[in-house]
């Protein structure tokens, strides 16, 4: 019997009850939906009207405002749901099953937006809206990854095995996220290299990437915002019998 | 509040079959590095690391001064180079708007006995910088005054 030193903070075993996860996101939800607001805004109309054009691709870049924030959150997503598939096996924590199952549709729309926007970009600048680089097809297999994931969390209708399932699934799927990442360091292919990293200046001016900025910020934002709604919809679902949620404002006002 | 083993436990079984997923995909794509690269480049080429006659991809940047476009058709030439080495390429047909010298390119087609790449298509491949025209503008009049008026002058306006 090992003692094990490692404790887990306490705001930690809080969020694995649902009536404190119900009230603690009913506080959140306004503000990240007022911040999704106003950065999706603001980011889209300087980066889609005002920012300057690029001196090779002209007008076509700014396609990069939609482009690069889906991207980055289709796999940002993908992780968040492994970790919180995997906090739930660990901790039996059933709201972890639940935002992980919440991330599912958000992350897929996120993957097909930008292979949808990355064909429309790459037909006027490459001349092909389809190659099979590295890049392309791990994103591609992204996508098919997160369908896998949905089939397989709808298919079990016990809530606590379709976790497990899909956490395990998941997990081994995040193995795609440094592939798709490093695929153009990697290996040669004809998408382009990242304009950002943590210990190089931007390849581009501030008045090009900080409407950028502001959409993934947005985008991000965005994506909370639905994970709560999502998760909050699954809270009342199962614990329709819990008096607390009976005796809850939100229900019992409506 | 300490950790259950049980748990713990659980925690490393999950980081184990990560790693272990990672080590067997990172050994896999390795073994395939050859086939999952999209193009050839010139010293690839030069190496003889290219089958002759088949189909295949040669990548690189298009060096300054090399375009030769002919009077009578669509047909050009051009050379790609990587710094090192370099291959002649032919084609005809259009070139994508971002075509120009001194860019990247990824040609579509086959070597010949000659060395020569008959390429049936050309992308352009970008960069990762951008720039406003302003910018490049002042760079490119004084590139103008100092050399012959390159080709793409009119698409930087």
């Amino acid at each position: 019997m090992t003692q094990s030193s490692w404790r887990m903070p306490r705001w930690f075993h809080q969020m694995g009850s649902p009536k404190w996860f119900y009230d603690f996101s009913g506080k959140m939800q306004p503000w990240f939906a007022v911040l999704a607001l106003l950065l999706l805004s603001w980011g889209m109309a300087w980066g889609l009207a005002f920012a300057p054009a690029d001196y090779q691709q002209g007008n076509s870049f700014r396609i990069m405002y939609v482009h690069v924030p889906a991207a980055i959150l289709s796999q940002s997503i993908f992780i968040g749901m492994a970790v919180a598939g995997a906090i739930g096996i660990v901790w039996k924590m059933k709201v972890a099953f639940m935002v992980a199952r919440s991330c599912i549709s958000i992350g897929a729309s996120f993957t097909l937006i930008a292979l949808l926007t990355g064909a429309i970009w790459g037909k006027p600048t490459w001349g092909a809206y389809w190659v099979w680089d590295a890049r392309l097809t791990s994103t591609l297999v992204l996508l098919f990854l997160y369908a896998g994931v949905m089939a397989l969390n709808q298919a079990i209708t016990e809530r606590q095995i379709a976790g497990k399932a899909t956490a395990i699934l998941a997990i081994v799927g995040t193995i795609n996220i440094p592939i798709i990442k490093y695929s153009v360091e990697w290996w040669n292919t004809l998408h382009q290299a990242s304009s950002f990293s943590l210990t190089q200046k931007p390849s581009m001016p501030a008045e090009m990437y900080m409407p950028l900025l502001l959409t993934v910020l947005g985008s991000y934002c965005l994506f909370v915002l639905v994970v709560l709604i999502r998760t909050r919809t699954q809270i009342i679902e199962t614990q329709s019998h819990a008096s607390w949620l009976m005796q809850h404002k939100d229900v019992s006002g409506a | 509040m300490l950790m259950h083993p049980k748990r713990r436990n659980k925690l490393l079984i999950i980081l184990g079959l990560l790693i272990g997923t990672g080590v067997i995909t990172s050994l896999v794509l390795y073994a395939l590095s050859q086939n999952i690269n999209l193009f050839f480049s010139p010293s690839d080429i030069a190496q003889g690391k290219a089958p002759l006659h088949q189909r295949i991809r040669a990548g690189g940047m298009v060096r300054e001064g090399s375009l030769i476009r002919a009077t009578d058709s669509l047909k050009v030439r051009f050379v790609i180079t990587d710094f090192v080495e370099n291959v002649k390429v032919d084609y005809t047909g259009i070139l994508p708007d971002l075509f120009r010298e001194g860019q990247g390119i990824v040609a579509q087609g086959a070597l010949n006995e000659q060395g020569v790449f008959v390429a049936d298509e050309v992308l352009a491949k970008h960069d990762e910088n951008y720039m406003p025209p302003e910018v490049t503008q002042a760079l490119d009049e004084a590139h103008a005054n100092a050399v012959v008026v390159p080709i793409d002058a009119e698409f930087a306006k």
